[in-house]
This record gives structure tokens, C-alpha cells and sequence, in this order.
């Protein structure tokens, strides 16, 4: 008796179900598909270094009674009032408009415990954020979205916006549906338009242009502020090196990891440069400049856990910034609204729709009734929390390392899994002495 | 009247001057001579008369000042201005007025480009004529022009009221030409006059946004 073979489908590689379906839609509704968050695809990221723990060549510190420090002071280059923290990882920018009132609060509320700073966002800043902030810093994007005097000499540092690493070289949009009363307000536009906001600066075009533009706001605040330039990761060798000759007091990294409010998928998945081989080109360019942690370096960009911020120190940063890992450590994706995700076509986990203001998690959205699940308070104690851990878990590897200091990592404390990360990195494949790139002697 | 010498005195002594509590209220700035960033930031009612050209971001963010400058100046002249009023006896090179959200920007001879670009509340007078792309993503104010506009006037627009009296090359995208009613004439009439331009009205065409933009549509694709 002969049993027939269950046949087995063959699923095309460059046809997957997932293109299969983009091509559907495309086709269905004649539009992009616009989303939030940073790529999804594989990218050569930290999880491919490792770091050399100490043994008989290096000595370890003891873990929990040998000091291990974590702060940093950024922008000591130039302005009057640097800023000191006690935890090298920030809150990188993302705007009140995008995130709920309540959401920028509990950012400002968990980074203030846990000894750090947190940013403000296209279309200005909010007093709840302010208020709740004990650093913050103010971006000067190219839209000028609630923009003003009063709010710049309230900050604690300015950061001028070039790019962002979902989207470098293209500007941002906020949907019709979050555009409230309030947030139309604040940036001086019709209730319910989707807003655009400009790829460039108005006013200025070039790193000449630049330097003139950092030196007015400098006058401006009376070289108070640190001055950040922030750059979405493509040409970073050449982008930090006309940023620090404009003047900048610290350079603000992010990678394509970097998440965004709602950007094109098409430009989250094509455009950009992971973080891990943008630090190094960064890191040259500073180097070369003589400016290695004289202008310091935060970097961004799929930032988990406290391995991945001692590995980006190791490559050379002075910081890191998340903002993705905040938003999950305030609630976002949280396995108790996963039936809710599902009536709204996602998941607990896969939720990337942040465009379109539905959030049941009460962050990204604008719907009084979604924001007002979103406590604070406890919001921003599960972010401080979290934040504890990312600096525990970094100081854990350094001490390991023999570091007394997150700061003293090094690259000769790395790694790399694969070729390709070796490369990226500029640190040796595992095992071998073989920088791929690098001449052998 | 207190008079700041540029050709000894420094830039930021300028403008930590104007920043400082004053009890003069009249200021002179001799010997300009196109220096960047002058009198950027000020937040109190001054007066300061700038004799000479100055260069990039001039009496930028400015609030309540009122500031004269005696010849021309560079890109961003009262950029992000919230209030006071800004007078330039010359020309203005580009983005003159960019991002400002109050006040009254004059400008007696002519602007560049993207004059206006993405004004948001500030009214900008031009007795003569306005480059291309000039109040581009305009958000709010009013922009009159005594003479003519450039290419692509009022892309992508949202509630800018544009008024110009001579030609207009083109009008950018959603950018439309609008009925001139008794409060249009009204409004124009009360900007020439604070701005002191002796100009009919009537002889002016008005110019704002379709709003057709103003929520993505496929049909609009090619628009944006």
C-alpha cells in the first residue's frame, strides 16, 4: 500500500508572504505604507560583538564592591552649563504630538530619578515635561514647531536636529489624527491636517551656514547651553567632522535601528546605516580632529540592554540615547493589550502602527480617553527601573573587564561573531587577531 | 542714547548688553560691517538702530525690541521673531522672517528666496520684490509684497494670507489666487500703513492656500 507525500510548499526567498502582501496592498490602496519604530530586518548590531572578560592578562574588579562609575558630563567644550548626569544612557527625542502628554511626563519623571536626561520633540516642549524634567534637552528641528525664546533659555541644552537614523535625509509627518486642539496649537497649525515638516532647515544650507547658525543660538542663551548636532547615521566620518568644526559641543549618533513616530517603511528599511558602523567612522572623525571625548559622542540607535550600552562605549561613545526601549519600558507592546492589539490588526509585540494614534497602551496617541491609561508615575518608575538595570548590567561587563569606569571600555575589550561585524566594528573576529581591513603585520 | 562701537567691541558684548537689564532704552550700533548674529535674542522693549549692514540671523528671536538696520542684510534677518518689529532699510538676502511667529518685519528694498518660509503668525512687509519659493509651508501671518514674486510663491501653504501688488511668476503647489473682499483690502490697508508705504490696496492681488493638501490623498500625489 503506497501512502501519498504530503506536499511540501516552497516559499520563494525574494517573493516571501510578507513582500507578497506589500505588493497587495500597494496595489490596493496606491499609497506607501507609513509606520513607526526603526528597521525591522536583520542589521549587523551589537548581539555580533562580544566582550573579553578579564582572566590572567587583565585583571577583573570586584563586582559589587569595587566602583565601577557611570557619569558623564556632555558639552564641557564650550558652553558656561554643562550638563553632568549620574547614568550615561539619555532619552533620545520624540515629541509631545507623537507621544501622549502623559507619556513625555512619565519620560521626564523616570529619567529624573534615574540621574539623566530626556529631550523634547518636534513641535515643542511641554510644561508637564519640563516640569518633570531635571535635564532636559530642547531640539531646534528644521519645522520649528513651537519654537521659542522663552522655552530655548529654559532648557538645559539645545539639539539641533539634521536627521534622524529611520529616516536621514527625509523630514517628519504627524497624521491628521493626532493633530488635537492642543497639539495644532502648539505648532501653529489647522486642527487635523497631516503635518509635514521639512527635511532641511529653513534658514540655513551648509556646515558654513551651520556654524553661524550654532554661534546665534550660543548669543542667543548667552553660551549658556551645550549646543548637541544630531545626525541620522549615513556619512557619519565626514557628518561628524563638519558638525565639530560648526562648532558643536556633542554629537548625537542614531543608527537605522533608531525608531521613528511614522516615517515611509520603504525609508525605515532602505535609507541609513546601522549604528554599529557608524560609531567607528564617528569615533575616526573625532579622533583625527583631536576631539575624542572633548566633544562628546551619543550614540542611538536599537539600544536593549545594558550590553549593548557597554559595547557602543567600548567602540568609543560617551553615552547612548534610547527611545524605543523607553517607550516598551513605559508600556508599549505590553502583553496585557494584546487582545486589543489584535482588534486593531496587531499584537503584543509587533505593534508599529504609533502613526495612527490608537494606541491602547495610552503612549502613542493623542486620544484623551487611550493617554489617560498611561500613568505617569508608574510609567516613569518602570522606566527608571529599567533604566537601573541597563546601567547595572554595563557596569556588571566593565568591571568584568577590569573598568572602573564605563568610560575606560575600550575596543581591545571586543570582539566581533562575524566578518561583517568585524569589519563594521573594527575590532578582531573572535579567536583571531584579524580585523578585516585592517593590514596585517 | 547708548552707542556699541562693532570695530572694538565684540559681538557677544552686543548682545549681553541687550540682554542685560537696561535703563537706556535707546541703542546705536556703529560699524556693523556685516557681522553675523547682532542683536539676536533680545527680550525687552529696546529700541537699536544698526548703522550699517549686518550679516546672517539679525535681530533673530527677537521679542517686544524694535530694531532698525541702515543698509542690508544676510540670510535669516528676524528669524523666529515672537514680537517687536524689525525694520531693514535696505534689501534682505534669503529666509528673510523665516519660522516667526509675531511682529512686523519691514523690509524697504527687496528679499531673496523663501521669504517667509514657514512663517508662522508674523506679518512681513516688502516694498519691493520677493525670490523664489518665498513663503513656502507658510503657517500663519500675513505677507505683503509691494512688488513682485518669484517662482513657486505660497508651496504647500497653510493659513498664510499673501497679498502682492506686482506679478507673480508662479504660484507653488495648493497655492491659489483668492478673492480681494472689504476685510482683505481692510487688513492690507492697516500692514502698509504700520509698514509706512504710501500703496493703494486695490491695486493688489490676494493669494492663499486651496487646502487640498492638507490631508494625504493618492489623487494629490503628484502635489506633493
Amino acid at each position: 500500500m503506497s501512502e501519498k507525500t504530503p506536499p511540501v510548499l516552497r516559499e520563494s526567498a525574494t517573493f516571501d508572504r510578507l513582500t507578497i502582501q506589500e505588493i497587495q496592498r500597494a496595489a490596493e490602496t496606491g499609497i506607501y505604507d507609513i509606520r513607526g519604530g526603526g528597521t525591522k530586518r536583520r542589521v549587523p548590531h551589537f548581539d555580533d560583538l562580544l566582550l573579553l572578560g578579564a582572566s590572567v592578562s587583565r585583571y577583573p574588579l570586584e563586582g559589587y564592591r569595587e566602583k565601577c562609575g557611570t557619569d558623564v558630563v556632555l558639552g564641557n567644550r564650550f558652553a558656561k552649563k554643562p550638563i553632568h548626569l549620574k547614568i550615561p544612557v539619555t532619552i533620545a527625542g520624540m515629541s509631545f504630538g507623537a507621544l501622549s502628554a502623559n507619556a513625555k511626563e512619565a519620560l521626564g519623571r523616570g529619567a529624573s530619578i534615574a540621574g539623566t536626561s530626556t529631550t523634547t520633540g518636534d513641535g515643542g516642549m511641554t510644561p508637564e515635561e519640563r516640569g518633570q524634567s531635571q535635564h532636559l534637552v530642547y531640539q531646534y528641528l528644521p519645522s520649528r514647531y513651537g519654537m521659542n525664546p522663552d522655552d530655548l533659555r529654559k532648557a538645559d541644552a539645545i539639539e539641533i536636529v539634521l536627521g534622524q537614523g529611520a529616516k536621514p535625509g527625509g523630514g517628519g509627518m504627524l497624521l491628521g489624527m493626532k493633530v488635537t486642539e492642543r497639539v495644532a496649537g502648539m505648532r501653529t497649525l489647522p486642527i487635523g491636517v497631516d503635518q509635514r515638516s521639512a527635511c532641511r532647515h529653513p534658514d540655513w544650507t551648509g556646515p558654513d551656514d551651520l556654524a553661524i547658525k550654532i554661534a546665534e543660538l550660543r548669543e542667543i542663551t548667552d553660551w549658556e547651553k551645550p549646543i548637541y548636532v544630531k545626525i541620522g547615521a549615513s556619512r557619519p566620518y565626514y557628518d561628524v567632522k563638519l558638525a565639530v568644526k560648526a562648532g558643536a559641543d556633542v554629537i548625537v549618533l542614531d543608527g537605522m535601528q533608531g525608531g521613528t513616530a511614522a516615517t515611509q517603511e520603504v525609508f525605515i528599511e532602505h535609507v541609513g546605516i546601522p549604528i554599529l558602523p557608524a560609531i567607528p567612522q564617528a569615533v575616526q572623525a573625532l579622533q583625527e580632529m583631536g576631539m575624542h571625548r572633548k566633544v562628546q559622542l551619543i550614540v542611538s540607535g536599537g539600544i536593549r540592554n545594558g550590553a549593548d550600552v557597554a559595547k557602543a562605549m567600548a567602540l568609543g561613545a560617551d553615552a547612548v540615547a534610547i527611545g524605543t526601549a523607553a517607550l516598551i519600558a513605559l508600556g508599549d507592546n505590553h502583553p496585557r493589550l494584546d487582545e486589543e492589539l489584535k482588534k486593531i490588526g496587531s499584537a503584543a509585540g509587533f505593534y508599529d502602527d504609533w502613526q495612527n494614534g490608537r494606541d491602547p497602551a495610552g503612549i502613542t496617541t493623542q486620544d484623551p480617553e487611550l493617554a489617560k491609561r498611561l500613568d505617569p508615575q508608574e510609567a516613569g518608575r518602570r522606566l527608571a527601573n529599567y533604566l537601573r538595570v541597563l546601567v547595572l548590567e554595563a557596569q556588571t561587563m566593565a568591571r568584568a573587564c577590569g573598568k572602573s569606569h564605563l568610560h575606560n571600555l575600550d575596543p581591545e575589550d571586543l570582539v566581533a561573531l562575524t566578518v561583517e561585524a568585524a569589519a563594521m566594528a573594527r575590532v578582531p573576529l573572535a579567536g583571531t587577531n584579524w580585523v578585516p581591513g585592517q593590514a596585517q603585520y | 542714547m547708548k552707542t556699541i562701537d562693532l570695530s572694538s567691541a565684540s559681538v557677544r558684548e552686543l548682545n549681553q548688553a541687550l540682554h542685560d537689564d537696561v535703563q537706556d532704552r535707546e541703542w546705536r550700533v556703529a560699524r556693523p560691517d556685516g557681522k553675523h548674529n547682532l542683536a539676536v535674542g533680545i527680550n525687552q522693549s529696546v529700541s537699536v538702530e544698526i548703522e550699517g549692514h549686518a550679516g546672517y540671523y539679525c535681530a533673530g528671536m527677537n521679542q517686544k525690541a524694535s530694531v532698525t538696520v541702515h543698509g542690508n542684510v544676510g540670510v535669516g534677518v528676524a528669524e523666529n521673531m515672537m514680537s517687536g518689529s524689525v525694520r531693514i532699510k535696505g534689501s534682505a538676502s534669503q529666509a528673510a522672517g523665516a519660522t516667526a511667529h509675531g511682529g512686523l518685519l519691514v523690509i524697504e528694498g527687496d528679499a531673496g528666496a523663501r521669504c517667509g518660509i514657514s512663517m508662522k503668525g508674523v506679518d512681513i512687509v516688502v516694498g519691493g520684490s520677493i525670490g523664489h519659493m518665498s513663503c513656502f509651508m507658510g503657517q500663519a501671518g500675513r505677507l505683503v509684497v509691494c512688488g513682485d514674486a518669484g517662482d513657486a510663491l505660497g508651496d504647500s501653504l497653510y493659513e498664510v494670507r499673501i497679498y502682492v501688488k506686482g506679478s507673480v511668476q508662479s504660484l507653488g503647489s495648493d497655492c491659489v489666487e483668492k478673492d480681494m473682499r472689504a476685510e482683505h483690502l481692510e487688513e492690507l490697508k492697516g500692514l502698509l500703513d504700520r509698514a509706512g508705504f504710501d500703496e493703494d490696496p486695490a491695486s493688489f492681488k490676494r493669494y492663499g492656500s486651496a487646502r487640498q493638501l492638507y490631508n494625504f490623498k493618492v489623487d494629490n500625489a503628484s502635489a506633493y
